[in-house]
């Protein structure tokens, strides 16, 4: 097999053309078709973005174009060119050459999509042992030069590490070193960096960019960030419910989009332009926090002690009327301050001041009557409910431990359903009845029950799809408002944080590097990390939102 | 970002996640489809059945014997001597053992000793188990200690904790269930503990500790109804391991005293002429291993729509 | 890596400790005088004087722990009063005939059942994979006794192909000791065969669904490969740990095929001390079986290391 040689053989026109692509759903699915008469193509040297919410279709269209669909989604009609030869229904040993040869792809998950009991340098000679006769010493110099290519330090290193000893980017960059390893004419793209931290994606993203140009590859790149797009696009194609409704270039599609599915989506996303509102900060502060710490022990055996500052001297204030946000890439600590303040967990040192009570310390008796006060919402909408207790069993949970009657209880479940904007008529279904965003709102009912001062919004949207994480986003805007709670608002997303912050405090390693009003912090970042930070977030030269 | 009532319409209307309701099917309704329960059930059902109808099943009494009627093989008639010493005709379905006493009536009979044996010993190590699980997932003092005991509780081979107890105490129903539960113990014990620390993490047990939940409440009311699922398995599963351990232990003479009608006991007594009555020790072997079986099949059944996640497992 | 190869040789040494306290308690948990019970039915009143000394069972009962560890440590388990040898020394005469055996029926066990899983969770929801399941649940269901009694009849009694029961030692020639263990073997395989085939089975199935597997399909590699090199590698650890586990099944396994087959091994001796109530036998037999399983455990444990790497660092 000479795919060396092929690659310089094929001519011109599209690498790949798609054409009325459609994929059949098994019996008993929400729809028939996952993908139905979806047409596209990807032409050499360049990007196509093919953007969804979930359940577009987009994922299952990049398995069909690599032959990696399960029996259960057959192709039913339509073409998958691939440099003139159409694969929709090629022969699996025909599929298995063309695979790492003629096209490639990465994956969403660098930390799940590479053996884990299998060297990285292994893994990339698989590929060559499998598609080419080359002796190990030319397979070790081409997966070294390959190596250096995606810019890893020290290749003779990263080559002998296992998956488990690199960072999640370095994990992505062998991927991409697999897949491009043999020059495949289309590389797939399918979300492979929304795992990542968004410094560490603005960094693949340019990898992508520039290994592209370099080997005049046409890649599909799959994502549902507009952002991304924004970053990365020569075209975009459209999906909704596996039908493909808008197809242009870049600039067309994000500035004046056709279809009005495009202009919602548009539209939901958050602008990186903080929402300008004055911030009153003559309320009196619900709570605050003075040097909280919290430090995990790691005892070894052999008396070896590692300790791990997950949060570090941390002091905030939240208001009554006003939300602060936390800010921060994974592993900064962001959460571990919520669930301190919520005393899920206990702080190490400092203090947590109930409206001047300090609540750091104290017994689970004596904390007792005061949980009331501060509520929380977790990311995770599909394990924040009871699987086992129905709607309103969930909601009234909170107010019966507080001696509120039953029937009051009910009443005011009704009242909230209303308030969260969902049908009272449904308490008494299960949580797996309901979606992800009704499931969040249900949540945020449930913590609203308890009447709390302070809410805290962990990561709440960030499951969501960009559509119904506007409508939450809404939701909660609306709710603070109305009952002038004080909010913290945890987040990774920036451009989130834009939209609903007052006040905005960034951590990294478990300090908070940076806080002041959300319009200073991000008009004018004065911490070299916030810089970086904002430097990174994909898409900031488009104005979104404004749709 | 502006709530106006426009764009909230426009979000929810374009918006691609389903609103309505989704319809999915109760666990329950799932169980009662599960082929593999249905014919677990029903074969357990029967044998049920059996156990409980023994006396009308044209069997006598199991202990009875008679001289005159040893060794008979299947189908073959001969008399048997009843307690008040008048001789009745009977027929022999399944023959006789060497000292002239009815298979046939001591299989049906076996039954109820089988049967019993399951359910106290799963119900009793599930008791067990459930109260340990909970104390060690719970109370983080106790955990070590108590783990470690577990640990080794279950390096000593189940049979063996078995045969010892019996050898001790003697065969007798309750000292034999409790010989049989007590191997068990450990094993339910880390699946609860194991499930405690696992549901405990939850969010939505978070968010109830945040709701001011007491922790009682929380054991009982979030955390124990998601254990039951798993439990129902792993009961189904115990019942299967008691029978087939009361048989052995009664096999080799060190279970139940030997004029007792057991499975285990009807097989002991056949050893010494199994060359010239097989059926001795295949008849009873037969019903013993369809028990078992339809307890096996009944418990995949319930793992497969009960516990998926546990399906994957194992 | 010491550092975890330490801590788990470390860790077996408190379930040892409790398998010695739950052995000593067991006989004195047994109504009855220990020094009468241990001396065995026909012993004189100046032999069971003796033995409650030796024991001394007149002091504390933490004293009397002190002196039972004392023994063990030196490896001294008592005297058998059925055959009037010491225990450590009859153990050593019944252990080649069940370790030829336990061996026999691991390396068959392990060579038939860890392929067919890996073919069923290839071939997953296929009639290959419903007929192993439905093997599996059979091999559960089937008392090692009535197996071993169906395959003597068939095998040895109707077709005359192997002895019906008996042991010769190696010692005695190849062939014939083979010969002697290819029916207990077979007996004692099926249920391991059925446990590993299912857990092969299940933790390939699990492996599959990963996304290394689909990456590994991405780069064109061989089905046999994708099973092989990624599935099968990433499956090693549990499938490894439930033939750990199942070693408490094979010691089950063993005391009843020994007794049914007639091999003097430790199985049988099992038997044979608890009808005669033969206490410093059982109690012998019970700590060594638990040292084997312990044993086997912390070399199972111990292979995590070479099979995976997030283990070693």
């Amino acid at each position: 097999m000479s795919a060396l040689a092929d690659a310089k053989v094929s001519g011109s026109g599209p690498v790949l053309e798609v054409r009325g692509l459609t994929i059949a759903l098994p019996l008993g699915s929400d729809r028939a078709e996952a993908v139905s008469g979806a047409s596209f193509s990807v032409k050499r040297k360049e990007i196509l973005c093919l953007v969804g919410e979930s359940g577009s279709g987009k994922s299952v269209i990049a398995q069909a174009v690599m032959g990696l669909l399960p029996n259960t989604l057959p192709v039913t009609g339509g073409e998958i060119v691939l440099e003139g030869e159409n694969v929709a229904h090629a022969g699996r040993e025909r599929l298995r050459e063309l695979r790492a040869t003629r096209m490639s792809m990465i994956f969403q998950e660098p930390m799940t999509a590479l053996n884990p009991v299998m060297t990285c340098g292994d893994q990339i000679d698989e590929v060559l042992r499998e598609h080419t006769q080359l002796t190990p010493e030319h397979r070790r110099d081409r997966i070294l030069a390959i190596v250096r290519e995606v810019a890893l330090p020290e290749p003779e290193r990263i080559i002998a590490s296992y998956p488990h000893q690199l960072s999640g980017g370095q994990r992505q960059r062998i991927m991409i070193a697999m897949a491009l390893v043999l020059e495949p004419a289309l590389l797939i793209a399918d979300e492979p960096t929304t795992a990542l931290d968004v410094t560490t994606q603005a960094q693949i993203l340019a990898l992508v960019q520039d290994l592209q140009q370099r080997h005049g590859m046409g890649v599909l790149f799959i994502t549902h960030d507009f952002g991304v797009v924004a970053e990365v696009a020569h075209r975009v194609a459209v999906l909704r419910l596996g039908k493909l409704v808008e197809l242009g270039e870049k600039n067309a599609v994000l500035k004046r989009p056709q279809h009005a599915y495009t202009k919602m989506l548009i539209g939901a996303v958050p602008s990186l332009q903080t929402h300008g509102r004055a911030a009153e900060g003559a309320s009196e502060p619900v709570l605050r926090t003075v040097g909280l710490c919290k430090t995990y022990y790691d005892r070894g055996w052999f008396g070896r002690r590692r300790e791990v500052h997950a949060a570090q001297d941390v002091s905030i204030e939240i208001r009554r009327g006003q939300t602060l946000g936390i800010v921060g890439e994974s592993g900064s600590g962001k959460s571990t301050v919520a669930r301190c303040i919520i005393r899920l967990i206990d702080p190490t040192a400092g203090e947590i001041l109930l409206h001047g009570q300090d609540i750091a310390k104290m017994s689970a008796a004596e904390l007792r009557p005061l949980r009331r006060k501060v509520q929380i919402v977790f990311q995770d909408p599909y394990r924040s409910l009871n699987p086992r207790r129905t709607v309103l069993e969930a909601i009234i949970e909170g107010p019966v431990n507080y001696g509120v009657r039953r029937d009051k209880a009910i009443e005011r479940a009704r009242q909230l359903m209303d308030l969260v904007r969902m049908d009272p008529a449904s308490l008494n279904r299960y949580p797996h009845q309901f979606s992800g965003g009704q499931r969040q709102r249900i949540c945020i009912a449930r913590a609203l029950a308890q009447e709390p001062e302070l809410l805290i919004a962990d990561e709440a949207v960030s499951a969501l799809d960009v559509s119904v994480q506007a409508q939450v986003l809404d939701l909660l805007e609306d709710i603070r408002n109305r009952l002038n709670l004080a909010m913290l608002f945890i987040t990774h997303d920036l451009r989130v944080a834009a939209q609903v912050c007052d006040y905005v405090a960034v951590m990294s390693q478990g300090r908070i590097v940076e806080h002041g009003p959300a319009a200073q912090v991000f008009g004018a970042p004065r911490h070299e990390y916030t810089r970086a930070l904002f430097e990174a977030a994909p898409g900031r030269d488009f104005a979104f939102g404004s749709a | 970002m502006s709530a106006s009532p426009s764009r909230a319409s426009e979000l929810e209307t374009l918006s691609v996640e389903a609103a309505g309701l989704r319809v999915t099917e109760s666990a329950w309704q799932r169980v009662r489809k599960n082929w593999s329960v249905r014919i677990g059930g029903a074969a357990l059902a029967l044998l049920l059945l059996i156990a409980v109808s023994a006396p009308w099943l044209g069997t006598v009494d199991p202990t009875l014997f008679d001289a005159a009627s040893r060794d008979l093989v299947p189908g073959q008639r001969g008399e048997i001597t009843t307690l008040d010493g008048e001789i009745i005709k009977h027929k022999f379905w399944f023959g006789s053992d060497s000292y002239g006493r009815d298979i046939y009536s001591r299989v049906m009979y076996g039954a109820r000793v089988s049967l019993t044996v399951a359910v106290l010993a799963a119900l009793l190590s599930l008791a067990f188990g459930i109260v340990c699980g909970l104390s060690a997932g719970y109370l983080r003092w106790l955990d070590g200690i108590l783990m470690r005991f577990m640990d080794g509780l279950m390096a000593i081979p189940a049979i063996l904790i078995a045969i010892a107890l019996v050898a001790m105490w003697r065969g007798s129903l309750p000292t034999v269930i409790i010989a049989i539960a007590i191997p068990e113990i450990p094993r339910v014990t880390r699946l609860v503990r194991s499930l405690v620390l696992s549901i405990r993490e939850e969010p939505y047990v978070e968010a109830a500790v945040a709701l001011g939940t007491p922790t009682w409440k929380i054991m009982f009311g979030h955390i124990l109804p998601n254990t039951i699922a798993p439990l129902v398995v792993q009961g189904t599963y115990i019942c299967a391991a008691a029978i087939l351990v009361e048989a052995i232990l009664s096999f080799l003479g060190v279970g139940l005293p030997p004029d007792i009608p057991t499975w285990g006991n009807i097989m002991a007594e056949g050893r010494p002429q199994f060359n010239q009555y097989p059926h001795n020790i295949f008849i009873p072997g037969v019903f013993l291993a369809i028990t078992v079986l339809a307890v096996n099949i009944l418990g995949d059944g319930l793992r497969d729509t009960l516990d998926p996640k546990m399906a994957k497992r194992v | 890596m010491l550092n975890f190869i330490a801590r788990r040789i470390l860790a077996t040494v408190p379930v040892l400790a409790i398998v010695a306290v739950l052995v000593f308690l067991l006989l004195r948990l047994t109504p009855g005088d220990p020094a009468a019970i241990l001396a065995g039915d026909a012993a004189s009143a100046d032999q069971i004087a003796r033995i409650r000394i030796s024991l001394g069972l007149d002091q504390p009962i933490i004293v009397q722990f002190g002196i039972w560890i004392g023994h063990l440590v030196t490896g001294d388990l008592g005297e058998s009063f059925y055959y009037k040898i010491q225990v450590a020394d009859l153990i050593a005469q019944r252990l080649e005939p069940t370790l030829s055996l336990a061996t026999l029926t691991i390396l068959f066990s392990v060579l038939v059942s860890v392929p067919l899983g890996v073919i069923a969770a290839w071939r997953f929801g296929g009639w290959f994979d419903r007929a192993l399941m439905g093997f599996s649940v059979m091999g559960f269901s089937i008392p090692v006794f009535v197996l071993a009694y169906i395959l003597i009849w068939i095998v040895s009694l109707k077709l005359g192909w192997l002895p019906v029961q008996g042991y010769k030692r190696v010692a005695d020639g190849f062939w014939p000791y083979l010969q002697h263990l290819i029916l207990p073997s077979i007996t004692l395989s099926v249920i391991f065969i059925a446990l590993i085939a299912r857990v092969t089975r299940a933790s390939v199935l699990e492996s599959l669904g990963e996304d290394y597997i689909r990456t590994a399909r991405a780069k064109g590699l061989r089905e046999s490969q994708v099973l092989i090199r990624h599935a099968l590698a990433n499956a090693a650890v549990p499938i490894v740990t439930v033939i750990g586990i199942g070693i408490a099944l094979l010691i089950g396994g063993v005391v009843v095929t020994e007794s049914v087959y007639a091999i003097p091994g430790l199985g049988r001796l099992t038997v044979d001390a608890v009808l005669a109530r033969d206490f410093p036998t059982i109690q012998g037999v019970i700590l060594f079986f638990s040292l084997v399983y312990v044993g086997v455990n912390l070399l199972v444990d111990l292979s995590y290391v070479f099979l995976d790497p997030r283990i070693r660092y």
